[in-house]
């Protein structure tokens, strides 16, 4: 066991883990966010997708001593903190992206991330960038379209504001 | 669709019209005669069964139950209780916009709830069409069982047959059609009567528009809350308007779905989520990983656990015959023990089964039956003799693998058993198959059980099968804790219930003009639905399909599309070899073959006219046209591949699809993307194969899933074709996907697919 401080979703935490325990079972099991998923456990899907210091990491295969003294953000934390969904999470909801929505929380964090690195991407840096994130319900081509929408390149299919 | 198609007897079930008997209602009766089970949507009464449901769907003071479709709160809120779980489709929320429509209430002021799992909500529909012989592990016959509980079936079904089932694609059109129009249309109805009669004028007089009731003559209104009450006690109406497309507001129309805010911000609540929230419960919760003797049929004879004991966190292992359970503090520390664990397993009569020995039997079954053995599925004309004169004869045999369902959610079940009760959290298709296999788990009565509804991280048939419950609830029971029981994606892969392997064998004959005289097919599957290999849309005079019995020691079950995700691929391909045989455009020659098919017509020229058929295409790539009907839509595809790379890539899929009518276009096309996508990932990657009587594969890098950089551009377009004749959406996007990118390569390429997956063929 050790003591790793960490930050989540800005909240400064001690946690006494084991140092080797992925953070996506420390993020899931000890602090409650369940909004983070497991797929496979191997960084193969992305489901488990977080950001440690802003960059995306596979949760299930980072073990949380690695985010000792770093920031981790969760899909809990990615709206403003007046509840105002972020872009990619407004355009989520224009495009109707999610089918049964399992991988959203990771294809969303992953989307952030891409976002932030390259605010104006073309459809290569999509595809390259998210080829980590499998959607079993294929719904490849809405997030596609959603991440232009939120990067303000291509217009939302539904304009209403999401209640 | 009119009152008397709502209320309309089916002809093959004239006894259904009993059903009045137990309601004494007419609008009860009426839709019973339609819809069997649907007709829960049913007014409060005394003796009514759904007095029980009272207490379970209703919220606080002011709310009043109109019947069990259908809530009003005292703010005027509208509930939709919906009887199917949400896997992901947006079935629920078109629903609630089909309940919506009928009753007058605006989108904004309807939620939606699943209904909770009790034996008194069941989708008979999906019963009936869905569930066919086989589907169902221990329940062989399951269709036929039910028939003689068809009169009583709101309180025998529940108990009797588990039957509470999300599949088959027939919530909108079964559950849509016959249970929430109608119920909205009877909500609506009583709303107005109850008006009347407090207003003293006539209900005719009153019209309806986004929850408010208004009298223009006296200039009274209300909003519909103040009259709920008051219509719970209105009759019934027997036959309740339901509105003609011509009228529908929110029906056909791309409303929002409500299910979607609580999947972009991780607050919506999966299984792999669920557990007791607060508490005693939520503090005394364990972890634990299973592992399931990897041979069906085999028991785990001895563990050595002695090294998985002396890790962190480890509280107890478990030998629980069939599977090992490691129970820790945290799931990810029962993960390392099991692995640690040393497992040995009894022998077998399959140990030494693997996959080409499978075909092998398969292929000498279809030897030994010939053309002409085996069961009849279809037989008219003479397709021997018609084979025999024909001008040309063309032959083919298809193949397609076992296939595993990878949802993205692993299996997983959490179960609390104490005090002779049991708590279960679970993503399941069938929930009350789910609380029956978690009771005898956990050693208590079903009526001890309860279901905690949870959202499902996919389904696509994989949640069919309540064994996943039963374990949760049997280690819970073993070891006093609050368990979640989560498979890892290695358990997910080896347990799985396996869309069944195939093989197809076609003879087919054309005449000097290369018309189609003759066409005969002989495979092994058990068809589900039985007419998954028939081909009587397309014109040919002389037919027969004929089935083998092959046995298949492997777990098998529903995998999305059922047999239609086979022969879409066999038929569809040989279609396409006829075709060139006969020296015909596939596209033409398909438009031939469906002369006295119109809706087909329409859905092949639309996907034809999308892709600019016979437009040309850079050097390299080809383009491969095919047309399925399952669950009622028809379905046509195009697909453009680019061959010039190592591997075949899909660029482009084209997809005109015919639901009879769109009662949420988007969400009808998004369940197309979804279905062609995970067509193609089947397609192009994905076969299970067996060695020692178990599965090789194991997780995604050996089970592969169709990811963005691989994902053709899809485009959809709808016709609505029968608007009172309603097809599925999950499911008929999926069997064209396989054929019309087969042909396309064979376009490109010359290269005939044959066998699935087509990677196989280029490693
Ligand atoms: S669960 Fe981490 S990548 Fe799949
Ligand atoms: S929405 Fe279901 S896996 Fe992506």
């Amino acid at each position: 066991m050790a003591t790793v401080k960490i930050s989540v979703n800005g909240t400064p935490q001690e946690i006494d883990v084991d140092p080797a325990m992925p953070i996506l079972w420390v993020v899931r099991e000890r602090l409650g966010l369940s909004g983070t998923k497991f797929g496979c456990g191997i960084a193969q899907c992305g489901a488990c997708t977080v950001h440690l210091d802003d960059e995306p990491v596979r949760s299930c295969s980072t073990p949380i001593s690695a985010a000792d003294g770093k920031a981790i953000t969760t899909i809990e934390g990615i709206a403003a903190e007046d509840g105002t969904l972020s872009k990619v999470q407004q355009a989520w909801i224009s495009e109707q992206v999610p089918q049964c929505g399992y991988c959203q929380s990771g294809q969303i964090m992953s989307a952030t991330a891409l976002l932030k690195e390259t605010p104006q991407p073309n459809d290569e840096q999509i595809n390259a960038y998210m080829a980590g994130n499998v959607c079993r319900c294929g719904m490849y081509g809405r997030i596609r379209k959603a991440i232009k929408v939120a990067a303000g390149i291509e217009p939302s299919t539904t304009q209403e504001t999401p209640a | 669709m009119s009152d008397t198609e709502t209320t309309a007897v089916d002809p093959d079930k004239p006894e259904r019209s009993k059903a009045a008997k137990w309601t004494r209602r007419g609008f009860i009766g009426a839709g019973a005669l339609a819809g069997g089970a649907l007709l829960v949507g049913v007014a409060v009464r005394s003796g009514n069964p759904v007095g029980k449901l009272k207490p379970i769907v209703a919220g606080g003071d002011g709310e009043a139950l109109i019947n069990s479709w259908v809530k009003i709160d005292a703010d005027n809120i509208v509930t939709a209780i919906v009887p199917h779980c949400e896997m992901g489709q947006g079935a629920n929320s078109t629903l609630a916009q089909m309940l919506a429509d009928e009753m007058d209430v605006s989108w904004d002021n309807v939620r939606v709830m699943d209904a909770p799992a009790d034996g008194n909500y069941v989708s008979q529909h999906a019963v009936r069409t869905f569930v066919g012989p086989g589907t169902i592990p221990g329940k062989p016959n399951q269709v036929s069982f039910m028939e003689p509980t068809y009169d009583g079936l709101f309180t025998q079904i529940g108990k009797l047959a588990d039957a509470y089932i999300t599949g088959g694609s027939s919530s909108v059109r079964s559950t849509g059609q016959n249970g929430m129009r109608v119920a909205g249309a009877a909500a609506r109805e009583m709303l107005i009567g109850a008006a009347a009669a407090e207003w003293g004028v006539p209900a005719d007089e009153i019209t309806t528009q986004d929850g408010v009731l208004s009298h223009a003559g006296s200039g009274q209104s209300a909003p519909y809350a103040q009259f709920a009450a008051a219509a719970a006690e209105q009759t019934l109406p027997r036959a309740p308007r339901i509105k003609q497309a011509s009228e529908f507001k929110l029906m056909g129309t791309p409303a929002l779905r409500k299910d979607i805010p609580c999947k972009v911000d991780g607050t919506g609540i999966f299984g792999i989520d669920g557990g007791p929230a607060e508490g005693p419960g939520k503090d005394a919760l364990r972890y634990a990983a299973v592992k399931a003797a990897p041979v069906v049929g085999s028991t785990v004879e001895a563990i050595d656990a002695s090294a998985a004991k002396a890790m962190p966190g480890v509280l107890q292992i478990l030998n629980m015959g069939d599977f090992v359970a490691v129970v820790a503090d945290s799931y990810w520390q029962a993960q390392q023990a099991l692995r640690s664990v040393k497992t040995t397993y009894s022998k077998t009569e399959i140990d030494g089964l693997d996959t080409e020995q499978m075909f092998a039997q398969y292929a000498a079954a279809l030897d030994e039956a010939g053309m002409d053995g085996g069961n009849s599925k279809a037989d008219y004309g003479d397709a021997a003799g018609a084979l025999s004169s024909a001008a040309k004869t063309v032959e083919a045999e298809y193949k397609v693998p076992f296939l595993a369902h990878a949802t993205m959610e692993p299996m997983n079940c959490t179960a609390w058993v104490r005090d002779g009760k049991c708590d279960i959290w679970t993503g399941t298709q069938v929930p009350l198959m789910s609380r029956k296999g978690a009771a005898e788990g956990a050693g208590v009565g079903e009526d001890d059980v309860t279901m905690h509804t949870v959202m499902l991280g996919g389904g696509f048939g994989r949640r069919l099968t309540p064994e996943y419950a039963n374990q949760a609830a049997r280690i819970a029971k073993a070891t006093g804790y609050p368990i979640k029981m989560i498979w890892s994606r290695e358990e997910d892969t080896a347990q799985d219930f396996y869309r069944p392997a195939d093989i197809s064998r076609f003879s087919g004959g054309l005449d000097e003009q290369g018309r189609v005289v003759g066409w005969s097919n002989i495979h092994c599957s058990e068809d589900e639905p039985a007419e998954a290999p028939l081909v009587e849309f397309y014109d040919i005079a002389n037919v027969s399909v004929r089935g083998a019995e092959v046995e298949a020691p492997l777990r098998l079950g529903a995998w999305r599309s059922v047999g239609h995700s086979q022969h879409g691929f066999f038929v569809e391909s040989f279609v396409d070899e006829l075709a060139h045989a006969a020296g015909k455009d596939p596209l033409e020659f398909r438009r031939t073959l469906l002369a006295n098919s119109p809706r087909h017509l329409a859905v092949l020229e639309g996907a034809a006219k999308m892709a600019d058929w016979g437009s040309d295409l850079p050097e390299g790539h080809g383009r491969g046209i095919a047309i399925a009907r399952s669950f009622n839509s028809i379905v046509a595809e195009v697909a453009e591949v680019d061959m010039t790379g190592d591997m075949p890539r899909v660029t482009k899929m084209f997809c005109c699809v015919d639901a009879g009518y769109a009662m949420n276009p988007d969400g009808l096309s998004a369940q197309m993307e979804s279905g062609i996508i995970y067509g193609l990932s089947a397609a192009l990657y994905n076969e299970v194969t067996i060695k020692n009587g178990a599965v090789e594969q194991s997780n995604f890098h050996d089970y592969r899933m169709m990811r963005m950089v691989d994902a053709p551009q899809i485009a959809v377009q709808i016709i609505n074709g029968a608007p009172d004749n309603l097809g599925g959406a999950g499911e008929p996007g999926l069997p064209p996907a396989a054929p019309a990118v087969a042909n396309a390569i064979f376009a490109a390429s010359g290269t005939r697919i044959r066998e699935l997956p087509i990677a196989k063929h280029f490693a």
